[in-house]
């Protein structure tokens, strides 16, 4: 499986999947018009890493905004990791969940996930 | 008297007016707009909670109007024809105001909606935002109003919204937010 390497752009996050070091990464800004075209394949590629994930698979989520057509497909991203969570002993997905020290509506937004999903978040707050 | 469109955008235009726009929407002049608002923010050195609700407002705002407007009447306007202004308010406020066309038949959906949000608490709309989220049946173009019941939870103010006769057809829709400090 080959891995993800996404550069960002103004309405797109930077986004890195590797398989081998078992490490979804999606940082930056999250703002485009159809955010189905831009997540699809992030979406697939979770489908696959589910045949056959590591062990301890790691995932750092911390976007500086995102708005509400990428909301939805975030969920999708997320439900992918629930699935291979639920087949994994504890603790074998991680979500790291990145916010800036005053940015509260970030946090609540993670605080949203984490109440629709069965995995734990880790909220972790960065200094500006 | 009639409506003018190019009376209610004169009427907008003050001073204190950062970016005003009459015309096509697309999703480039979005990311431009964006861009430049980012920019006039960050030379103002507002404080960066403000700038963050004023930049996730705007783009839920634009990308509303993007994605829902109606075709406008016949003749003068360009299919995507939208108004928005971004101002600063004596308070230090923002105020994000945009205006477009929409057919009378859909005016009344519109208004309850807008009512309905406007009525409920911050945490009836984020159980709100929550179910929508979660809802299978929504598409990913933000049906079932996410975007709307997000500017309401970010602002935790009230929309302003009036509806002006246009012809038989039409009203002209606008909607103000604020952004308080």
């Amino acid at each position: 499986m080959e891995p993800i390497s996404i550069k960002g752009t103004p309405k797109t996050p930077d986004v890195n999947f590797d398989l081998e070091a078992g490490l979804v990464e999606i940082k930056g800004r999250s703002i485009p018009e159809n955010s189905i075209e831009f997540y699809k394949p992030l979406v697939d590629w979770l489908e696959a890493y589910k045949e056959k994930p590591q062990s301890k698979t790691i995932v750092n989520i911390q976007l500086e905004y995102f708005n509400t057509s990428s909301s939805k497909c975030i969920l999708d991203v997320f439900k992918k990791l629930e699935e291979i969570y639920v087949q994994l002993d504890e603790d074998g997905v991680v979500i790291n969940w990145y916010y800036e020290e005053d940015d509260e509506d970030m946090y609540e937004a993670g605080e949203d996930y984490q109440t629709i999903l069965k995995i734990p978040f880790t909220m972790i707050e960065m200094e500006e | 008297m009639s409506f003018s469109l190019q009376n209610w955008y004169d009427k907008m235009q003050s001073e204190n007016v950062l970016f005003a726009h009459k015309g096509t929407i697309t999703s480039d002049l979005i990311t431009n707009v964006l861009d430049t608002v980012e920019h006039k923010l960050e030379e103002a050195h507002e404080v960066s909670k403000i700038k963050r609700k004023v930049y996730n407002v705007l783009v839920e705002a634009l990308q509303n109007l993007y994605h829902h407007i109606d075709v406008p009447p016949d003749g003068e306007y360009d299919n995507q024809f939208a108004i928005f202004i971004l101002s600063k308010e004596n308070q230090g406020e923002y105020k994000i105001s945009t205006g477009n066309f929409v057919r009378k038949n859909k005016t009344k959906l519109l208004k309850d909606r807008l009512e309905q949000l406007n009525f409920l608490s911050k945490e009836e709309l984020k159980g709100l935002y929550k179910m929508i989220l979660n809802n299978e049946e929504f598409s990913e173009k933000g049906g079932g109003g996410l975007g709307m019941i997000d500017i309401a939870r970010k602002t935790g103010n009230k929309f302003g919204f009036n509806f002006q006769n246009v012809d038989k057809e039409y009203f002209f829709f606008s909607l103000d937010v604020l952004i308080s400090k």
